[in-house]
Parts: C-alpha cells; sequence; structure tokens
C-alpha cells in the first residue's frame, strides 16, 4: 500500500514508467507564477524581481512562467502590482489550447478562482465579453478578487449552475468559445494537496462525471457553430475524461480536434475496465506528473459543428 | 424596486449603466459618464480617451464599475467589470484596483514615495509626509521599481500625513527596495 491509499494503483496500466510516476505524485511542487501580460510582460517582471533579490528560474516551454526559488510570491512587488499570479505550470494549457480571440465572447463555465479566467482576459487583451461562471458565491468572491487584482476590465461574473446556462440579459444568443474546466476528483493535485487521494472514493468519481457531462453537452450547446470548446480536468480517471468526450460526441454535433501540447505528454485513451470510446479521444491530451515535473492534466479540444444560423445573428445588436 | 441599500430608484442588487450627461439621468444622485471622465481629467490629469472603450455602472450606492465594451443596462450579475470608484459622497475616492491600472497615466496628484515610505505605505501604515505642497485629499503613491515610477495604491493626504487606504486584502509586508 502507497502513501496515496492505494489510489494511484489503478492507472498503472496507463503510464509509461510506475516507478517515475509514483516518485513524481510524491514530491512537492515548487510554487510557480504567470505573468499578467495585462500590467507588464515578463522582462519587466525579471527586472524587479533581480531589483529586490527575489530569486527564480524561468519555464523553457512558456516565457510568462517563473519557478519561485523561496519566498511566497505574495510578498514580492510584482504580486503587490498585480502584475504576476500564483497558478501551477500545467493549468496554464486549458487558456493557451482556447485561444480565444480579442473583442470575442467567452464564456469560463466553472471559473472561480480565476487563475484561467484571468489568463483569458490577458489572452483576449481585456476586450470583448468574458463571462466568469461559479456556483458558489464564496467561491465568486475569489474570482472578483483576483480579477481585479489583476486589473481584468472584461469580465461579467454570474452565479448559475452551467448545465444549464442562461445567457438571458446578454444582448447576444452564443459564445465564440467555452472553456470546461470542470469540478473533479483532482488526483492530479496530489502533489500540492497529499490529502486529496484520502478522500477519495469511486462514487464520488461516478457523481462528478454525470455534473461533468452536463456541463459539457451545455457548452457545445451555447458555442457557436464552428466556435471551440476546451474541455479540461486534473484527474486521471477515465471516467471523468475520455468517457466524459465520447459521451458528449454522441450526445451533441461536436468532433474532437487536434491541438499542439507545449508540454510532454501522451494521447488519451480508448479503453479503459472494459468500457470502450470513440476514436477521437486520442485526440486529447493526457499529461502525467513524471513528464514535465508538473502535477497532472487532462485537456481535450473540441469543435462545434453545424453551420451558422443567420437568423439567430451571431453579432445581434445590443441595446444601449 | 429597491432594496433600501441604494437612493430612491438605485436597485442595490443590479448594474445599471450610468447616463451619459446630467440630461439624461433618471435616477437621483447618480454619477454620469461626464462628470466620471471630467473627474479622473480634473483629479489626476487622465486623458477621457483612456475610457473611450469602457462603460460605466452603478451598483449599490456609489459603487462604481468600469466595463471593457457593452451590454444591456440592467444586468443582473455578481460582476460586470472592475470597481472604479466610489461616489455619492463629498470626495469621490478612486478604487486601489483603478489606481493600479490606470495610475501610470495620471500628472497631477501623485506622490513619489521613497523606498522605505513605499514599504511601509503598502503594509497600510500612515505616515508623517510635511514635505508635501500639493493638493489634499486622495492621490496616488507611487514607488520607483526596476527604474520606473509604478503605482502602489491610493493614499488620503490630510494634516502633513500621507495615510494608506490599500485595502487589508492588499496590504503586504514587501521589501525595502533601498536597502
Amino acid at each position: 500500500m502507497n502513501d496515496d491509499d492505494g489510489v494511484l494503483d489503478r492507472y498503472v496500466p496507463l503510464v509509461d514508467d510506475e516507478a517515475a510516476f509514483r516518485a513524481a505524485c510524491d514530491r512537492p511542487l515548487p510554487s510557480v507564477v504567470r505573468v499578467n501580460t495585462l500590467a507588464a510582460d515578463a522582462e519587466r517582471v525579471a527586472r524587479a524581481f533581480d531589483a529586490e533579490g527575489t530569486g527564480y528560474e524561468r519555464a523553457d516551454w512558456h516565457d510568462g512562467l517563473f519557478r519561485m526559488a523561496d519566498r511566497s510570491p505574495g510578498t514580492t512587488w510584482p504580486y503587490a502590482h498585480g502584475w504576476v499570479h500564483g497558478q501551477e505550470e500545467v493549468s496554464c494549457l486549458p487558456a493557451m489550447a482556447l485561444d480565444p480571440d480579442p473583442g470575442s465572447r467567452v464564456w469560463d463555465t466553472c471559473a472561480a478562482p480565476g487563475s484561467k479566467t484571468t489568463q483569458l482576459a490577458a489572452l483576449m487583451d481585456d476586450s470583448g465579453v468574458l463571462v466568469g461562471n461559479d456556483t458558489s458565491l464564496g467561491r465568486l468572491s475569489a474570482l472578483r478578487h483576483n480579477a481585479e487584482r489583476l486589473g481584468v476590465t472584461n469580465l461579467v461574473v454570474d452565479q448559475q449552475d452551467a448545465r444549464n446556462y442562461s445567457l438571458n440579459g446578454f444582448g447576444f444568443d452564443e459564445f465564440d468559445a467555452t472553456l470546461v474546466d470542470a469540478p473533479c476528483s483532482c488526483e492530479g493535485t496530489v502533489r500540492k494537496n497529499p490529502d486529496t487521494l484520502e478522500k477519495w472514493t469511486l462514487d464520488h468519481v461516478h457523481e462528478v462525471a454525470g455534473i461533468q457531462k452536463g456541463i459539457l453537452r451545455r457548452a457545445v450547446q451555447a458555442t457557436r457553430p464552428g466556435g471551440t470548446v476546451v474541455y479540461s480536468t486534473c484527474t486521471f480517471a477515465p471516467e471523468e475524461n475520455e468517457a466524459v468526450l465520447d459521451h458528449v460526441l454522441r450526445e451533441e454535433d461536436c468532433e474532437v480536434v487536434d491541438w499542439d501540447c507545449p508540454l510532454e505528454s501522451v494521447p488519451g485513451v480508448t479503453e479503459w475496465e472494459g468500457e470502450s470510446y470513440d476514436e477521437q479521444v486520442t485526440r486529447a491530451t493526457r499529461v502525467y506528473p513524471h513528464h514535465n515535473d508538473t502535477g497532472g492534466f487532462f485537456l481535450a479540444k473540441l469543435e462545434v459543428g453545424g453551420t451558422p444560423d443567420d437568423a439567430a445573428g451571431g453579432d445581434a445588436e445590443v441595446g444601449a | 424596486m429597491s432594496d433600501g441599500e441604494g437612493a430612491p430608484g438605485n436597485d442595490g442588487s443590479q448594474f445599471d449603466r450610468l447616463p451619459a450627461t446630467a440630461a439624461e439621468r433618471e435616477v437621483e444622485g447618480r454619477a454620469t459618464r461626464a462628470e466620471v471622465l471630467d473627474w479622473w481629467e480634473t483629479r489626476f490629469g487622465v486623458p477621457p480617451e483612456t475610457f473611450a472603450d469602457h462603460t460605466f455602472w452603478e451598483k449599490g450606492k456609489g459603487k462604481l464599475w468600469a466595463f471593457a465594451g457593452d451590454l444591456p443596462s440592467p444586468q443582473e450579475r455578481e460582476g460586470v467589470g472592475m470597481t472604479v470608484l466610489r461616489t455619492r459622497q463629498e470626495h469621490w475616492k478612486p478604487t486601489t484596483t483603478a489606481v493600479r491600472k490606470w495610475g501610470h497615466l495620471a500628472t497631477t496628484n501623485v506622490i513619489e514615495l521613497s523606498p522605505g515610505e513605499a514599504t511601509a505605505f503598502a503594509a497600510g501604515h500612515d505616515q508623517d509626509l510635511p514635505e508635501w505642497d500639493g493638493d489634499w485629499g486622495y492621490l496616488i503613491a507611487t514607488h520607483d521599481l526596476a527604474g520606473e515610477q509604478v503605482p502602489i495604491g491610493v493614499g488620503l493626504y490630510l494634516y502633513d500625513e500621507l495615510r494608506s487606504v490599500v485595502p487589508k486584502g492588499y496590504q503586504e509586508e514587501l521589501p525595502d527596495l533601498g536597502e
């Protein structure tokens, strides 16, 4: 029996190097910050860290990620100015995969506490409409605080159940792009929160999988034909990953598309515990902790099908 | 409907877009877009075109928000853009976050702090600063970081004293860059 109460045993058949996988899961993660390009660029952040004597190492795969050497990033001037935000390296992938255009309409279905939301705002150059939704008022207050801290002004914060989300009142009826960073069993965050696996149950995995399917289906419905939906979790469980994609591929008009993951990763799996999934799930991305010394992650990029309905008017006039 | 938080006609549960000018004002006491632009320019020299792409909204009693675009009004949401200004009081007060976002554009009522003063200010401490000979009231406090003046937050200058009004959630013990 391992420290993880045996939970990780079930994923051994999926990983290429069991020893490296287990060793990585036992190591703590470094503290990492992402540069908030709405306030400063990476070189300015580096100059400021140098001026105050804060040690760091730059990530080689992303210009705006700094691994902090010692101090908590909260006690640095760049943090106080909103130039950086604490965010795990691997969790930068969903917003990069969604890659929203400035001026577009984007829905972040499960936005709080807002690391990925504020990253989306930066990619949108703080323009267009970014809707950050969550069900919990407490988490929404953290989202608002983070968005304000980073100087985001294109964000509408909303509290609804994403599974039956209504766009009433916006003056438009579909989004260009949607992120579903779904609530999950969080096995991939074991390096940050070692007690995650102590509370793990298979019942919970099945319960959140139901919620994930509902949110992803609504995301596809609320996104315009040709638009992009990114689905991500921080769990290894195929029940919450490939099985959710398989479900939405059967129920909604969309397809999984290739994307270029900048980190080392492996494809999604088509077989798990007697179930088999649509071949398209191999275009999804699995990131294991030992691949890049990060947390674990799952991500898929979907393109919404169908043809644009001109009558509905994707560019509907909004009131004054 | 009013929940009693705002003045008559100001529904504290929703975001209402500010009227463009006083002639279009329907809710008593509500600031106008023209007044907001004029205030930033008069108090801090921030040019009105800075906010050309932003709409302004009121929620609650005098709490103004800036949103980077256009939306139908009202909005029943938890947030619309970013808080920028507190009105409906004798002296309008900019928010810390607005000053951090647009304060680098300010040309007046900006107080440049020494490294030690900046550290004390960021931690929320009030300090005696009798050398300030500008206006009293709300100032933008800045410090030098890697060769550039950077806004830290809002100070209130009264009676030879600079009071830090950095909200508790933003107060930090930060390095003294003079050491």
